[in-house]
């Protein structure tokens, strides 16, 4: 196990819902928590992985999220076990969509 | 004025005539006993031959490969074959028990690694890695078979021949080598007193052998719904959507993947949500996918013509003979040689995958230490620069590859890939390994499956790069880049220009096609079980065992 910690800005999400949960702990997948954060300029993410070496690769997929996707004031919680980039992509897309409730 | 040279015009008829009185001597007829087999081929075949063994990537001559294997290497040596695959261990047997020494074919499957492994011994020497048509293609000029052995499903007693559903290279293969002074030996699963359908006429035909056991064939194209993955479903939104749609693709292949089996299952659901039923999909060159049955049961599909049959599909097929090619007896008729022109010269779009693609777009299924060959890809992924006649899909990629006074039109050739494979192996590479396998194998050109001049879009979960609308080699890498994600060479993109060429459609994100992630889950398959697709046949389709888990 690895955990890894990132804190990117991004611009606030638009609608504070309840905490979204998505995706399942299998292998090749993830399950990823959305809930409020802090900050609403940023989005602080925490990640819990089986594969260990991984951190560039997890900040540039992150990096590249928090940039394209208003993600702002949310603390993002994920547990992963060796899922690709474009699942964790696509998770983090499905999460917060659901964290908004609806708005995209 | 010189004399004519004195020659025999007749040489080939001469030859056949010595063969089949050979065969005579030894009492052969036209059946023969199974146990006998052995004493035919030595007494037909000669040193040096050209002979052709049935096989594809479904139905396998394997009993007369066995038996040819099995012939004395002092009878019978320097066999030149000429084959579509090389797939079963009898054929690679052929070259290392010294009967055989050349070979000419298209694909490798299986014996990929006992080939390269071969070709560095020198104990055999490639002729050419062939797409299935240019194969078929020389059977008629230069490669054509001395004998050829072939499967059929029955015979009759004059030695006619029923080919069953799986009638896939048999009559290019028997058209070949029965008008060209050649010799045609088929083993069939039974001898029937009337054959359903005669499908190779009796005078073609010069011997038949009941074989022990029915002709193998490979359920190649059967894809469990249950491993289709949700990012396999965000693409094949994205396909459909800035694709299929926009195009308005009518005529189409599919490759053999999960990522197009993803799609067959989205025509009844996200496409008829999308008002697409009757604008897409209706005709197609393809085997008779068991994931095309929801679309065909919806009434999205009007068409299908088929290289070869599935297992399983018989019953279904023949109860849907309005949309498959059946014969009066109810079974269907396949033929490989005229699915792969349709493929060519009739589709508007081949969509496929692949192992690997370089920034060029050049990809290639071929890795070190093995020789696997194309099959038909190469056909249908390559704009025919031979087609003349219109179609809206095809006009719509030609305005967009060379502007609005464009003379021709474009085939759409779309590879649709995730950016990582199993074991985080990159698809996107700056070089591929096919150079690397090119200078090991000292082959004439790197085995590229599909040139990248050919390709017009490439859909990752990234987003897809229509590389039509590129106008620079420049440009054309950074699209590429710009779907390539995390891999490093799609880390290494210009992220200023891979943005000016999302500003100008030419790289398009999920978002920027209205695409909501929420949606891409699998409940938004029409089928996610091999059972379920049962369901949808009412019954009809039969898988084999092995995709049965209930």
């Amino acid at each position: 196990m690895e955990t890894l910690e990132f804190r990117f800005d991004s611009k606030p999400a638009s609608h504070a819902a309840d905490p979204a949960l998505c995706g399942v702990v299998g292998s090749g997948n993830l399950e990823i928590l959305v809930k409020p954060g802090i900050e609403p300029g940023a989005c602080a993410i925490c990640i819990k992985t089986s594969a260990r070496g991984f951190g560039e690769t997890w900040q540039a997929v992150l990096g590249s999220f928090a940039a394209s996707h208003a993600a702002g004031g949310t603390l993002i919680a994920i547990n992963d076990m060796g899922a690709t980039p474009a699942v964790v992509t696509l998770r983090l897309a499905q999460a917060l969509a659901e964290y908004q409730g609806g708005a995209q | 004025m010189n004399a004519p040279l004195p020659r025999d015009w007749d040489t080939l008829r001469q030859s056949r005539t010595r063969r089949l009185e050979r065969a005579a001597s030894l009492g052969f007829g036209k059946e023969i006993p199974v146990d006998r087999i052995i004493d035919l081929l030595e007494a037909v075949i000669q040193p040096g031959d050209r002979v052709c063994l049935e096989g594809n990537n479904q139905k396998q001559a394997d009993f007369l490969s066995e038996s040819l294997a099995d012939c004395s290497p002092e009878r019978i040596n320097h066999l030149s074959m000429v084959q579509s695959v090389l797939a079963l261990p009898s054929h690679v047997d052929l070259f290392e028990r010294g009967l055989a020494n050349r070979l000419d074919f298209s694909f490798s499957g299986p014996q990929g690694a006992r080939l390269a492994k071969l070709v560095q011994e020198q104990r055999i020497e490639i002729g050419a890695i062939h797409t299935y048509l240019e194969l078929f293609g020389r059977y008629f000029l230069d490669l054509t078979p001395n004998v050829a052995l072939i499967a059929a499903q029955a015979a009759d007693a004059e030695g006619n021949l029923y080919l069953g559903p799986n009638t896939e290279d048999t009559p290019a293969i028997v058209e070949a080598t029965a008008f060209k002074g050649g010799i045609v030996i088929a083993q069939v699963n039974e001898r029937l007193e009337k054959l359903p359908r005669v499908d190779v006429p009796a005078d073609w035909v010069d011997f038949t052998v009941l074989a022990p056991k029915a002709n193998y064939i490979e359920p190649l194209f059967t894809r469990d719904p249950a491993q289709i993955t949700e990012v396999q479903v965000l693409m094949a939104m994205m396909a459909i959507k800035g694709i299929y749609a926009e195009y308005g693709v009518t005529r189409l292949n599919h490759g053999i993947g999960f990522d197009t089996a993803a799609i067959e299952l989205l025509l009844p659901t996200y496409a008829a949500d999308l008002g697409l039923k009757g604008k897409i999909c209706t005709h197609w060159a393809l085997n008779p996918h068991p994931t095309l049955i929801p679309a065909i049961e919806s009434g999205f599909v009007e068409s299908v013509h088929c290289f070869g049959s599935e297992v399983g599909m018989d019953a279904y097929i023949s109860a849907r003979s309005d949309v498959f090619f059946t014969g009066a007896d109810g079974s269907m008729r396949s033929n490989r040689a005229f699915s792969q022109t349709a493929g060519l010269y009739a589709c508007d779009m081949f969509i496929g995958s692949t192992l690997q693609m370089d920034m060029a777009g050049n990809s290639s299924t071929a890795t070190l230490g093995r020789i696997t060959g194309f099959g038909g890809a190469p056909n249908m992924g390559s704009d025919p620069h031979g087609r003349r006649h219109a179609s809206p899909a095809w006009l719509k990629a030609g305005r967009e590859a060379y502007g609005q006074n464009a003379i021709r039109g474009r085939k759409l050739v779309v590879q649709m890939v995730e950016t990582f494979r199993e074991h985080m192996a990159p698809v996107f590479v700056e070089e591929l390994d096919a150079w690397k396998l090119q200078k090991s194998m000292g082959a004439e050109l790197p085995p590229i499956m599909i040139y990248g001049d050919d390709v017009s879009h490439i859909v990752t979960e990234e987003g897809i790069a229509n590389l039509l609308l590129c106008r620079t080699p420049e440009e054309r890498e950074q699209a590429i880049r710009g779907v390539a994600g995390f891999t490093p060479v799609g880390m290494a993109r210009d992220k200023a220009m891979v943005e000016n060429l999302r500003d100008r459609g030419i790289v398009r994100r999920p978002e920027d096609l209205g695409i909501d992630p929420r949606l891409a889950t699998r409940d938004l398959l029409a089928a996610r079980s091999v059972k379920d697709l049962v369901r949808w046949s009412g019954g009809l389709y039969a898988p084999p065992s092995r995709f049965r888990n209930w």
